[in-house]
């Protein structure tokens, strides 16, 4: 009965002297794995974003956060006029990358979405526009 | 210097109120940085950092933590008893400190031709030519540690909340039960010493003649005792907040809850010293007197704090199992064997 008690104690003796894992988050912020889950992204390609709004994100979203309407362009050709995500609804399921044909869709790996107001969680297409 | 008052120089005045400031300066900032030292050592021990951002390290974390209490809402329970109420946290810490008034912390050393034993009650009898101190200093501590739970149990009852008497009734189980065989242990110190005085215990002890070594069984249980008396983990059944929400102060806030754990740090200070006193030699040892004693003190506050961060806490039926089927009985019989050996 007394050994394994000894033992116990030893084991957080020697944990004492491991080197902490701990990260100091503000100073120390953590590198993200590659297909970590954050923010969306829209990706651009010639100076503009690649979605062609073919409503399909929208429709796999589970949890209806994707606003897409969809505009004509001089060239006749289909773009996202307007493409907000709500972040308060986001599970960050990534259902909406899977979906995309055209690749138009990205997660990064920004995870520091806190905010002040309801309103600042809404994304519209221009804080989406993927980051040079 | 030349007054003189009752028969007493002016100098033994002096010193007996700087021993008293000093000490209890010395057990505050103890207590202070005990919390610190806590949670930085049980961080440690779960490979985290503990504290480190209010100062270097965290080291004004104590300093923080109080002045964040000081200006936190005081909230008094509509139907509590209001005076039992706010006394009560005062009732467990005051004896928490008081205990220290008869454990020698060092040596007698002499200033300005007048020897002053470092002990706060006790005097060096110039005339005798020994360090006269309380005799019954064991007593008077045993009688102060059982006052500290009428603190809790107040607490508890004067609540006004059924959680909080659960908890302050479960203090005092724990406390009479654990209570008793702390007391039998340190009787086989007595019975190789033949003192009740704190100074004479230590002087026996004098050359690593410790009595934890003659006494091994009576040290491992008075202290086990002590930590089961001073309700902390893994005894420490009146807080256990996943039953009792969180036993004797749930109902209290800010100062008077910090008070709480001021008086259960200044109650583990408190055991350790009493701990080193009787059974590790006081401050005899390699190093100048007074740090030997510090060095002994913190070394059994750290042995605490490691058990807090390696055992879960017992079940109540379990603590009473042991304090009542295994270390009272264990007591007993250490006595009975002292008894028989130091009669043969």
């Amino acid at each position: 009965m007394i050994v394994p008690l000894l033992k116990g104690l030893k084991i957080t003796l020697t944990h004492l002297f491991k080197k902490p894992i701990t990260l100091q988050y503000p100073d120390e912020k953590p590198v993200v794995s590659p297909n970590f889950r954050g923010l969306h992204a829209l990706k651009v390609s010639h100076d503009r974003a690649k979605c062609v709004a073919c409503y399909l994100c929208p429709t796999v979203c589970p949890a209806k956060c994707i606003t897409v309407e969809a505009g004509e362009d001089q060239n006749h050709d289909k773009f996202a006029a307007k493409y907000e995500i709500d972040m308060l609804r986001c599970i960050f399921c990534g259902y909406c990358v899977e979906a995309c044909p055209v690749d138009a869709l990205t997660m990064t790996g920004e995870f520091e979405l806190a905010n002040y107001k309801r309103e600042d969680f809404v994304f519209v297409k221009e804080r989406l526009l993927e980051k040079r | 210097m030349g007054y003189e008052i009752l028969g007493l120089p002016m100098a033994y005045y002096i010193a007996m109120v700087a021993k008293v400031v000093v000490v209890f300066v010395f057990v505050l900032l103890t207590v202070a940085y005990a919390t610190y030292a806590e949670r930085k050592i049980i961080g440690h021990m779960q490979v985290r950092l503990g504290p480190m951002r209010t100062g270097w390290h965290g080291l004004l974390q104590p300093i923080a933590d109080g002045v964040k209490l000081f200006f936190k809402e005081e909230i008094i329970p509509a139907n509590a008893n209001k005076f039992a109420f706010l006394v009560a946290p005062l009732i467990s810490l005051v004896p928490a400190f008081i205990a220290f008034a008869v454990i020698p912390f060092g040596d007698t050393i002499e200033i300005a031709g007048n020897k002053i034993p470092l002990q706060i009650a006790a005097y060096y009898d110039t005339a005798a030519g020994k360090v006269v101190d309380v005799n019954v200093g064991v007593l008077y501590i045993l009688a102060l540690a059982s006052l500290g739970v009428y603190g809790i149990v107040l607490a508890g009852w004067a609540s006004n909340s059924k959680y909080s008497l659960l908890g302050g009734l479960r203090a005092s189980a724990q406390m009479i039960s654990y209570e008793l065989a702390a007391g039998l242990s340190i009787i086989s110190v007595f019975m190789l010493s033949q003192s009740l005085s704190l100074h004479q215990i230590v002087a026996d002890q004098a050359g690593f003649g410790w009595y934890a070594f003659k006494q091994p069984l009576a040290f491992v249980l008075f202290f086990i005792c002590s930590v089961a008396e001073i309700n902390r983990t893994p005894f420490d059944l009146p807080e256990a907040e996943s039953e009792l929400v969180s036993g004797f102060c749930t109902e209290y806030s800010s100062m008077k809850y910090a008070m709480f754990f001021m008086a259960e740090y200044a109650n583990m200070v408190t055991v350790c010293a009493v701990t080193t006193t009787l059974f590790l030699g006081g401050w005899h040892g390699p190093l100048p007197s007074v740090l030997n004693f510090i060095v002994k003190v913190y070394f059994l506050m750290f042995c605490l704090m490691w058990i807090r961060a390696t055992y879960p806490r017992y079940r109540y039926d379990q603590l009473m199992r042991l304090g009542w089927k295994v270390f009272l009985p264990l007591a007993l019989l250490n006595i009975v064997v002292t008894g028989v050996v130091v009669a043969l």
